[in-house]
């Protein structure tokens, strides 16, 4: 147990950079996500190709191979970045793809009725789509989001591999220092369990608070 | 995807002041478009990147030979993790609907705990923990072993939606005709609850492809650390790290095509068999296997 008291500073450190990283990305997520579910749903052919073509080619691409992409080729181009800004920005575009496509099922389950509505009262597609149709299509998406949210925490370990010491990457050098695995893992991810019940909490009661009974 | 029905939610046939503005965005999306590509070309022309020199390798038949060895590689170490993965998912579900509390609270713990862990921790505990305890398991199992204990919790959770959509009364059907609680699972419901969720089934398995690039971390030669072998050697990082970027691209959208293709042609067939079924006069309610998404229903 001294392992895990000796290195706490360690943890902590970690733990606050997977939060930061965690929270970063999920902000950035969720702009790109609405804007980009947006896109999907436009009047506009080309906005909708180019929706189509940005969730197809971020999921169909592990996050690991965005990171390294971004973190060793992107210096060769001449843009150079700190190794956690590119890492939030990366997972944030990354997770944008998979919010993306829950606003957009959310949208989609919003009744024509009020798509109409909001037509016959004269409002232009970004009005609508603003003060009607979308905070009513995030409310129904916030379990879906809150999924989102937790696969966003794991992924953010992935950063451990291009060298961001998060929690992951904190608790490998404390046991290559320490070598004693099963204490420093099982805090690692007793962490992770209690980063993700929090999430999970957090979803419940907003779920309660949104939810639109239909 | 094409512009489903339902997005008409938000627009009408377009007037003539409509179909202007239309333009004038398609225009505009457009020129945005070639900014952001001639902007990254020509980040790419200053820092020398574009020269033909540094692409040229990538046509010849020795580079792809190479990567088509890593390719081969994240294949097997993904057949195999899927295998692993599906068929203890496919335990841990049974497990977690069993009658008796000793099977179900060990499979539902081992569930909702690898959920909220990541891979890579796993990974790490396989590279760094278990060679301590005399454990060091070959490369490929140090991949493969930390992928199909992950997703095993995954394939859990589909397997367990899909035996929950299965109508209460198929498997009372089968334990009136005398079968075993676990004849009837095998023999009635599981065929059909594994019909139900194929489509999951295929995108989980794409996921696990992704995730096989952590054998970048293991020094496992799959397709994403020959890269970084290949970069080592050749010093062509970004455009080796891009043309494996396009081969996981082109795999995986023919997998996830694949999982869409097999879940429209699923929300067509339930509702023939859902004809058939009223149509011979069989005893339960009509209509309930017309909703083929599993939803959780209150069964077993």
């Amino acid at each position: 147990m001294n392992v895990i008291t000796d290195h706490l500073s360690e943890f902590g450190d970690g733990l606050l950079l997977t939060v930061g990283l965690t929270l970063l990305s999920l902000a950035g997520a969720l702009v790109a996500g609405v804007v980009v579910a947006a896109m999907r749903v436009s009047p506009v052919r080309v906005l909708r190709a180019a929706g189509m073509v940005y969730v197809e080619t971020l999921q169909n691409v592990p996050l690991l191979v965005w990171l390294v992409l971004a973190v060793f080729g992107l210096p060769e181009i001449g843009v150079m970045a700190g190794l956690f800004t590119s890492s939030v920005v990366v997972i944030a575009l990354y997770q944008g793809a998979y919010t993306a496509e829950a606003v957009r099922s959310g949208i989609n389950a919003v009744p024509v009725g009020q798509g109409e509505a909001a037509r016959a009262l004269g409002l232009t597609f970004p009005q609508s789509l603003r003060l009607v149709i979308l905070p009513q299509a995030l409310r129904t998406v916030v379990q879906p989001l809150g999924n989102i949210a937790i696969m966003t925490l794991m992924n953010t370990a992935l950063a451990a591999a291009v060298g961001v010491v998060e929690l992951t990457a904190a608790a490998n050098r404390v046991n290559l220092a320490e070598a004693r695995p099963i204490w420093i893992f099982v805090t690692a991810g007793l962490a992770y369990m209690a980063l993700s019940g929090a999430i999970g909490l957090a979803t419940g009661t907003l779920e309660r608070k949104l939810a639109i009974l239909r | 995807m094409s512009p489903s029905p339902t997005s008409r939610l938000l627009f009408d046939e377009p007037g003539p002041r409509a179909r202007r503005r239309i333009r004038i965005t398609t225009a505009l999306t457009v020129l945005a478009g070639l900014a952001l590509v001639a902007l990254a070309l020509r980040q790419f022309a200053d820092n020398g990147q574009l020269a033909a020199d540094r692409w040229r390798p990538f046509g010849t038949w020795p580079m792809w030979r190479y990567l088509l060895e890593g390719l081969r590689s994240t294949a097997l170490a993904a057949v195999v993790s899927i295998a692993l993965a599906m068929a203890a998912g496919a335990a841990l579900a049974l497990g977690r609907l069993s009658p008796s509390r000793w099977l179900r609270l060990p499979c539902a713990a081992y569930v909702e705990v690898v959920r909220t862990v990541p891979a890579l921790l796993l990974v790490y505990v396989v590279l760094f923990a278990l060679p301590r305890y005399g454990l060091d398991l070959p490369l490929f199992w140090k991949l493969v072993v930390p992928l199909s204990v992950s997703n095993a919790a995954a394939f859990a959770e589909i397997f367990r939606a899909g035996i929950r959509s299965v109508e209460r009364g198929q498997l009372e059907a089968g334990l009136s005709l005398g079968l075993t609680r676990g004849r009837a699972m095998r023999m009635i419901v599981l065929p059909q609850a594994a019909r139900r969720v194929l489509p999951s089934l295929v995108s989980q398995s794409a996921g696990l492809l992704k995730d096989t690039s952590l054998g970048y971390v293991v020094s496992y030669a799959e397709l994403l650390y020959s890269g970084k072998v290949l970069a080592n050697y050749n010093h062509l990082l970004i455009q080796t790290y891009l043309v494996i970027a396009l081969i996981y691209l082109v795999i995986n959208a023919t997998l996830s095509k694949v999982a869409r293709t097999l879940e429209a042609r699923q929300r067509t067939r339930p509702s023939r068999a859902a004809r058939a079924a009223t149509g011979g006069g069989a005893g339960t309610s009509a209509g309930t296997s017309a909703d083929a998404v599993p939803t959780a229903r209150p069964t077993l």
